[in-house]
């Protein structure tokens, strides 16, 4: 809101001045990345072994489940909105996914229960997450809902269903039954490729699509431009509306992914599984630069965020720092942060001047 | 002869790049109603600012009542009696009247409660005074506008203001509003209280009004008591006698049609009766410039806003080179060839998160595609380079931020913007607001251009040297209608001036 109210004079030299941009400047854009050499030379230093191959391993394996969620999250912060549902959404898939390798899909009009593959049964939970997105979407879109009260209703409701579903119950030991052809399920959580697991994979992959998508495509930039001035882009033919809709369902994409690797990586589905997450996610977008209000940030900060967040817990962790304190310091370095971007957006308004 | 109670004495306002007020002098009569008028620009509300100490003087004084005073914040010139009426009114509508009242000077017991008893008796003595029937703890969103005023009012005299400075106080009121306004001002003025009046309803002023000051350009014109002059005499002091327009357009041929508006409408949200735009008909001819003029209120923007499909209530039917425009969506009408350049640059026509380029680009993305989901920045470059050749906006770097642009490059990154959707009609609102005189020599003589290369262009402005030194035609808007359609060749200040208050005559005498 100051950004936009804020009468902006300039001249010649100003431009100029913005151009060679002071070398503080240029250190406090990069700070959540410096934050994290400084965090991780700290650990490789003082701890043996967190510098070991296998723990390094764990600790991005930790920050893939983070960083995924954090991609979606960071469209639906960059209009400007929030998405408080997306750790409910990854419990409520996993309970989807297990209970449709388990249990089948209960067809009681014609009597018959069916057994989906593996892949079918991936596809249906992802369209379940993107569906819940779909109606954090709509009612933040079309009924005018606050992001934040529209998903923090979906938070309960989907969580209320997830619980609902095995009577909040386990379904145990997801590896399938040859005999109906859903074996393979577990392969998704403990494989590898050229000693990587898959997790890792997709967050690689997820991130290079979503700074693609962020970066060159119409939709991205509306994104953009939605969060940084609705009414103007409005004005300038962007479809707010489905543009936003559509940051909502990926963000429910994103949170059906993670809800499938997880139950995968423990064989079994728990309907609290992923309580909490979507604070983690949040953590990480806003470590990594991106603004609350909308129209600054992206995919890269957020990944940079959510392994600030993994490299601090797994090396305090290894040092043996209590739980308790390390809850304390979590918070700590995220008002840290908003500190920091508050003071380099003074800084670059200054210097814009 | 009346007792001064304020007097400014060669005021001078200097902002970075343009006087805003030069060498003025201006008196408040004790008890009087002090209007004070001019076009936009002139620098009324400078004027107005500076009484109320939310800005300073660079160089001038203000003497109260004898004494030499210079309140450096509101609360300074509120403690000297000094109070202000915004346009938008300052009110909390969540709290009560008598909270809205004494908020920040709340009436206490022991220093740390609110005594609300206390506040509602005062309250009521207010509202008495000002023969208001509203209850004390009446939330203030349950009233009307016109009360919503009274209300400001009652704040202004709970904390004992000499001096009530109002700014277009009517521009939101029913006709039955302002006659209880005026009633209420009359009332004032016979408790001592004086009065600044700044309105463009001139009608009004001479209704209420004592003594008038014109002001022009930032230069004080003017000043006499009301009962000296008549409304001829405001008009041409406002406008200027002679003076010649600085901005000769270059010849542009005039082709066919290109937009044909019939009975546009559109209702007044929330009333029964009244509208927005009354049965707007008119057409614009490919290399055309029309202007529109009018006061505030008289219905132009909501015109451009509903060619561009963003009240989808509102009926009439738009022809675009013979083509009707059904979809209501705005991206459907930019495709369809419309685009608007909106008035508020910093509001509406600008993302300041987005860089030079990327503000340029945003309404034209899908022109610029590599692959069906996927831009070409090679495309994005080529385009944005072009245009700011072409408009030569000063800027070193297409990336930079937006808003590292002076106030007239910004407006031309604007129209690039528009520009870039290749529109056949252009609607430009206000387009030369807030920009330096040079810059605002390169909107017109890219508006010419722009006409010469065949475009419509439809613009607005409140500014009448502007009007009828830039168009071609002109249309005059008074409380939605179109008053009257005048070409370059016949058209006068004075009859624009007249044509726009048409409906406000007619309002007199209806009351």
């Amino acid at each position: 809101m100051e950004n936009i109210q804020s009468p902006v004079a300039s001249s010649a030299s100003a431009v100029a001045q913005s151009n060679r941009a002071p070398i503080q400047a240029v250190l406090l854009q990069l700070r959540a990345f410096i934050a994290l050499l400084i965090l991780f030379g700290f650990f490789a230093v003082y701890s043996d072994s967190f510098l070991q191959t296998n723990n390094l391993i764990i600790l991005t394996k930790q920050v893939a489940i983070n960083a995924i969620l954090g991609i979606g999250m960071t469209y639906v912060i960059l209009t400007g909105g929030i998405d408080l549902s997306v750790g409910s959404i990854v419990g409520l898939c996993g309970i989807i996914a297990g209970g449709l390798i388990n249990e089948g899909l209960v067809l009681s009009v014609f009597g018959v229960v069916v057994y989906f593959s593996i892949w079918i049964v991936m596809g249906l939970t992802i369209i379940c997450g993107m569906l819940v997105g779909m109606v954090n979407g709509i009612l933040v879109t079309r009924f005018s809902v606050a992001p934040f009260i529209a998903t923090l209703g979906t938070l309960y409701i989907a969580r209320g269903l997830a619980l609902l579903r095995n009577s909040g119950a386990t379904f145990p030991n997801l590896v399938g039954d040859p005999e109906l052809g859903n074996t393979g399920f577990p392969k998704l959580g403990s494989g590898d490729l050229l000693g990587l697991p898959y997790s890792i994979w997709i967050m690689v992959v997820l991130a290079i699509i979503g700074t693609f998508i962020a970066m060159k495509t119409p939709f991205g930039r509306q994104i953009y431009a939605i969060g940084g001035n609705e009414r103007a882009a409005r004005l300038s033919g962007v479809r707010v509306k489905q543009v936003t809709m559509l940051a909502y369902v990926i963000s429910g994409f994103c949170a059906a992914i993670v809800g499938l690797i997880i139950t995968s990586q423990l064989v079994s589905a728990h309907p609290a599984t992923g309580e909490s997450f979507e604070l983690n996610a949040i953590a990480a977008v806003v470590l990594g630069g991106t603004s609350l209000s909308g129209g600054r940030g992206t995919i890269g900060g957020t990944i940079i965020g959510a392994f600030v967040i993994g490299v601090l817990s797994n090396g305090m962790i290894i040092e043996g720092v209590s739980s308790f304190w390390q809850t304390v310091i979590k918070g700590v370095v995220i008002i840290l942060a908003v500190m920091i971007d508050q003071f380099q957006q003074r800084l670059q308004k200054r210097n814009a001047r | 002869m009346d007792e001064i109670i304020l007097r400014a004495e060669k005021v001078q306002k200097i902002y970075p790049g343009t006087v805003a007020l030069k060498d003025v002098d201006f008196n408040i009569y004790q008890g009087k109603v002090n209007v004070l008028v001019g076009e936009n620009g002139a620098g009324k509300s400078t004027l107005m600012k500076i009484l109320a100490g939310v800005e300073q003087v660079s160089s001038g004084k203000l003497i109260l009542n004898g004494k030499e005073i210079a309140p450096k914040s509101p609360r300074e010139a509120e403690a000297l009696g000094i109070g202000i009426i915004y346009q938008e009114l300052n009110l909390f509508p969540n709290l009560s009247v008598s909270e809205n009242i004494f908020i920040a000077h709340e009436v206490t017991t022991g220093g740390a409660l609110v005594n609300h008893r206390e506040q509602d008796r005062q309250t009521a003595g207010l509202l008495k005074r000002l023969e208001q029937p509203i209850k004390p703890r009446t939330i203030v969103a349950n009233l009307r506008i016109g009360q919503q005023q009274i209300i400001e009012i009652a704040k202004s005299l709970a904390r004992n203001t000499k001096i009530l400075i109002m700014d277009e106080p009517t521009s939101a009121l029913s006709n039955a509003e302002v006659e209880v306004l005026f009633r209420v001002i009359r009332e004032l003025k016979t408790q001592g209280v004086s009065i600044v009046y700044i309105s463009h309803k001139l009608e009004e002023l001479l209704q209420i009004g004592d003594y008038v000051t014109v002001l022009r350009d930032g230069h004080l014109i003017a000043t006499a008591p009301m009962r000296e002059i008549n409304l001829r005499w405001i008009v041409e002091n406002m406008v200027g006698r002679g003076s010649a327009a600085a901005y000769t357009p270059a010849p542009h041929e005039i082709q066919q049609e290109t937009l044909r508006v019939d009975n546009l409408t559109l209702p007044h949200p929330g009333k029964a009766q009244g509208y927005l735009l009354d049965h707007v008909s008119f057409s614009l001819r490919a290399g055309e410039i029309l202007g529109i003029y009018g006061l505030m209120g008289a219905g132009r923007t909501e015109l451009f806003e509903t060619l561009m499909g963003l009240y989808p209530h509102a009926e009439g039917e738009i022809l675009l080179h013979g083509e009707p425009l059904k979809s209501k969506s705005i991206s459907e009408r930019i495709r369809a060839g419309m685009m608007l350049i909106p008035e508020d640059r910093q509001r509406e026509g600008l993302v300041q998160t987005l860089s030079v380029a990327h503000n340029m680009l945003l309404a034209s993305l899908r022109n610029h595609l590599f692959s069906r989901l996927v831009l070409s920045g090679r495309k994005e470059k080529a385009s944005v380079n072009q245009h700011i050749q072409e408009l030569s906006i000063k800027v070193s770097n297409r990336n930079n931020p937006i808003g590292s642009l002076s106030g007239g490059n910004q407006q031309k990154v604007v129209v690039a913007k528009a520009l870039l959707t290749s529109p056949k009609v252009l609607l430009m609102d206000e387009p030369t607001r807030g920009i330096d005189v040079g810059a605002k020599e390169e909107i017109f003589t890219i508006m010419v251009q722009l006409a010469q290369r065949g475009l419509g262009v439809l613009f607005v402005s409140t500014e009448l040297k502007e009007v009828l030194a830039m168009a071609d035609r002109i249309l005059v808007m008074s409380k939605g209608r179109i008053t009257a359609e005048i070409p370059r060749a016949e058209a006068t200040e004075e009859a624009l001036v007249a044509a726009s208050a048409i409906g406000h005559e007619l309002e007199k005498a209806g009351v």
